[in-house]
């Protein structure tokens, strides 16, 4: 999805790194190779960026300037959730939704052009007390639950799935939020998806609540 | 054999006495791993010193071995272990964490690419970044 920026904006000292929320190296390679992207593609497996950002989705990205300060905070990057209205068994999605996905993708696309041009005069670089006003909310039993995610994902690592499961299923329950923390011990389907009825009926359970959360953004749906 | 997941990376540590709920290292374990050591003035990170609790200092510290799970406790920051406490995450705090972004400087980071090569943040230093995050599944 941001090749095609970056292949623009090459000579305009700016980077993308994509970074794969995912546990075993192997999972992200048919992908990566797919897309052959020439930015850096780095794999946190131990969801490194979730205890240091608050990420909890994926797509979700974080501006960041040529000094290291953070332009804007942790948010969603450029999608709708138009899935939900998707038809589950022709897997059909109706015209709105995928006009409003659409709209979500090019909005947060020229709004990352325009900063990557202007820098700090855009519109959408949030200056510093805007930034604080965006930083996610981090609780105890949120970095906590990554503690337990951490461990989790160390006991999987070394043969104990049991204990492992047990972990990552506790550090879904302290951070329920957390859609990386559930799909990374959800099961998946023949695609790679964690999209069984499992994943349906805990989106479903959303209720009003958004799969991904608003963005302060003008055009954004 | 006890296994210690810290900010800074994975410790094996031989010797180690441990349990779900105490983890003794000694004092040169403790400080390669955590950073922390044992001063007179109590435990210490770098210029940073923390005074151990009055008549609890046997829970903390035995000569220059430190429960380092009484102190992350301490400290009010997560420690979790494995049910045969064989291995350990010392974590960061959500207080820590919050004080950080709210600097609004980007936390710096190390990942690897599907080759293996390291890379931080702080590599691309001077370059505008869009960091985001995606996944297989």
């Amino acid at each position: 999805m941001w090749q095609a920026l970056y292949e623009e904006l090459a000579d305009r000292n700016f980077v993308v790194i994509a970074v794969a929320m995912d546990s075993r190296p192997a999972d992200p390679l048919p992908w990566i190779e797919a897309a052959k992207p020439t930015y850096p593609v780095l794999i946190d497996r131990d969801h490194r960026l979730a205890e240091l950002y608050g990420v909890v989705n994926v797509p979700q990205a974080v501006w960041i300037d040529e000094r290291g300060r953070i332009v804007r905070p942790t948010e969603t990057a450029g999608v709708y959730e138009g899935f939900r209205k998707m038809n589950r068994e022709t897997r059909e999605m109706p015209e709105e939704a995928a006009r409003l996905s659409e709209q979500a993708r090019t909005t947060y696309i020229e709004a990352l052009r325009d900063w990557v041009v202007r820098g700090a005069q855009s519109e959408h670089a949030f200056p510093a007390e805007q930034a604080r006003a965006h930083l996610p909310a981090l609780t105890e039993d949120m970095a906590t639950a990554q503690a337990e995610f951490r461990l989790g994902q160390f006991l999987m690592r070394h043969g104990q799935a049991d204990e492992g499961a047990r972990r990552l299923a506790e550090a879904s329950r302290r951070h329920p939020d957390s859609w990386c923390i559930w799909r990374q011990q959800a099961g998946v389907n023949e695609q790679g998806f964690a999209a069984l009825p499992d994943f349906w009926e805990r989106v479903d359970a959303l209720g009003d609540r958004r799969y991904y959360h608003r963005v302060d953004m003008k055009g954004m749906p | 054999m006890v296994t210690v997941l810290t900010e800074t990376g994975e410790f094996a540590v031989p010797g180690a006495e441990a349990s779900r709920d105490v983890l003794w290292l000694a004092g040169r374990d403790a400080e390669s791993a955590t950073g922390w050591q044992v001063k007179p003035e109590g435990l210490c990170r770098g210029e940073l010193c923390v005074p151990l609790p009055a008549g609890r200092e046997g829970e903390f510290v035995r000569g220059p071995s430190v429960n380092v799970a009484a102190l992350w406790r301490h400290l009010g920051q997560p420690a979790v272990s494995s049910d045969r406490g064989d291995v350990w995450v010392l974590a960061r705090s959500a207080g820590d964490r919050a004080r950080a972004l709210d600097s609004l400087e980007a936390p710096d980071f190390t990942l690897p690419d599907p080759s293996g090569r390291q890379h931080s943040l702080s590599d691309y230093r001077g370059k505008k970044v869009f960091l985001v995050t995606w996944a297989s599944w």
